[in-house]
């Protein structure tokens, strides 16, 4: 199946069977290998990426589904100088990861939610989160830093 | 996971001509596409309804809510039309699975699908829904036969869901902790002649419960609730919770279901 995205600005033509993830498509045929595969049942999240404004499980979604959107992935947030974006500036500040397996799919999630529900309070973000996981339970951080984020320069719209 | 052929027509005709006697709707796939890799299911080919414009309308005609197949939960959550004249109705959806699964899922989906767990179907039931399909109208009484069956065709689709506004309802869920999904949701609508109860979660697929609906028909009152006899034979016993508990929980979410409601009136 020939599909088109456009993923972290790049135009992409795949050519690839028609039962191909996503999440297989970012990873094994582009390359980008920061979205990461943990439960691959849509459990934990961390495999969350960005289509058009919304962020989704890739281990859950066909290539063919999304097919002509616009995906966003953690490889496409900081800029070409190495500039962080605002929630990986905050992910940073806040010390809000361990081992970083969670954090791609945690700062996807995290984009969405500063920009659909910036008035969040701490519990209301711990509702919004509840599609990721993270085993090291070091969820205390992630909430801080999202807080933090909130609190930033207003979000760039990716 | 095993090939097959994708396809996503532009309209409602291409969609059923592609379907054939074969052919599996994709609609959002957050069920879907985990019970193909679980190898639950082994479609030969996916007809993918995403590209069909008039399943994502949400209109409201006269004192009906006419929701498009295709709108996902999230829209559904948060769409003004649907939280004013149907408020528990986006709760629900904004109850289901998490932020990502919202912005994938549809209600059109989660209905065909019939999981024994899902949410959907107890409002459908409560609020008497009908479900519009290519090529008739079904009422929801009809409509769900049983754990994920429903009276849909091989190539029959869901185009809209059609939803009476009640005076008022409400929707008491237990979540379970770990897969969101209900281990008992209890649907409560109030019309002007009758108050409809409806729950999802115990094991045998989504039903209506007499006895509760003659009780609060009678008195809307958490109260009467207790006298009601809640059978455990009718619930299903695994691994999350006993027969006896889900019955419990029936009267526990009735009772919570029932206040929301009084304080909304």
């Amino acid at each position: 199946m020939l599909t088109q995205i456009l993923i972290n600005g790049q135009n992409v033509c795949l050519e690839l069977p028609a039962h191909t993830l996503l999440i297989d498509a970012i990873r094994n045929h582009l390359g980008l290998t920061g979205s990461h595969i943990g439960c691959d049942t849509a459990q934990c999240g961390a495999c969350t990426v960005r289509v058009n404004s919304k962020s989704v499980k890739a281990c859950n979604v066909l290539l063919s589904q999304v097919d002509g959107q616009i995906i966003t992935t953690i490889e496409g947030l900081s800029q070409s100088d190495g500039t962080l974006h605002p929630i990986q500036q905050a992910f940073r500040d806040c010390h809000a990861l361990q081992c970083g397996f969670c954090t791609p799919g945690m700062i996807m999630s995290a984009i969405d939610i500063c920009q659909n529900y910036p008035n969040s309070n701490e519990k209301e973000i711990r509702e919004l989160l509840e599609g990721n996981l993270c085993r090291c339970t070091g969820y205390q951080n992630i909430i801080t830093a999202i807080q933090l984020a909130l609190k930033s320069t207003p979000l760039s719209n990716k | 996971m095993t090939d097959f052929q994708y396809q996503s027509p532009n309209t409602i005709q291409e969609i059923v001509l592609a379907l054939g006697q074969d052919g599996q709707v994709l609609a959002g796939g957050q069920s879907l596409i985990a019970a193909i890799k679980h190898g639950l299911l082994q479609p030969s080919l996916l007809v993918d309804l995403k590209n069909i414009a008039e399943l994502q309308t949400i209109t409201l005609v006269k004192n009906q809510l006419l929701i498009g197949a295709m709108v996902s939960h999230q829209l559904v959550a948060n769409h003004p039309d649907i939280r004013q004249k149907i408020s528990a109705l986006a709760e629900l959806a904004n109850g289901i699975g998490d932020r990502q699964i919202r912005a994938m899922g549809t209600i059109g989906g989660s209905v065909a699908n019939h999981d024994p767990a899902a949410c959907y179907p107890s409002a459908l039931l409560a609020l008497g829904a009908t479900v519009i399909t290519s090529r008739r109208q079904i009422m929801a009484d009809d409509f769900f036969t049983g754990i994920f069956t429903t009276t849909l065709e091989p190539n029959e689709i869901i185009t809209a869901i059609s939803f009476p506004v009640p005076y008022k309802a409400a929707y008491a869920k237990f979540k379970q902790p770990a897969s969101r999904f209900a281990l008992i949701g209890v649907f409560i609508a109030v019309f002007a002649k009758e108050v409809r109860v409806a729950i999802t979660g115990g094991g045998h697929g989504v039903f209506r419960h007499q006895s509760l609906e003659k009780a609060l028909t009678k008195e809307l009152h958490p109260k009467v609730i207790d006298a009601v006899q809640i059978d455990p034979e009718i619930f299903s016993s695994d691994q999350h919770a006993t027969a006896i508990y889900r019955a419990n929980l029936v009267r526990v979410q009735t009772k919570l279901a029932v206040q929301q409601i009084l304080q909304k009136i």
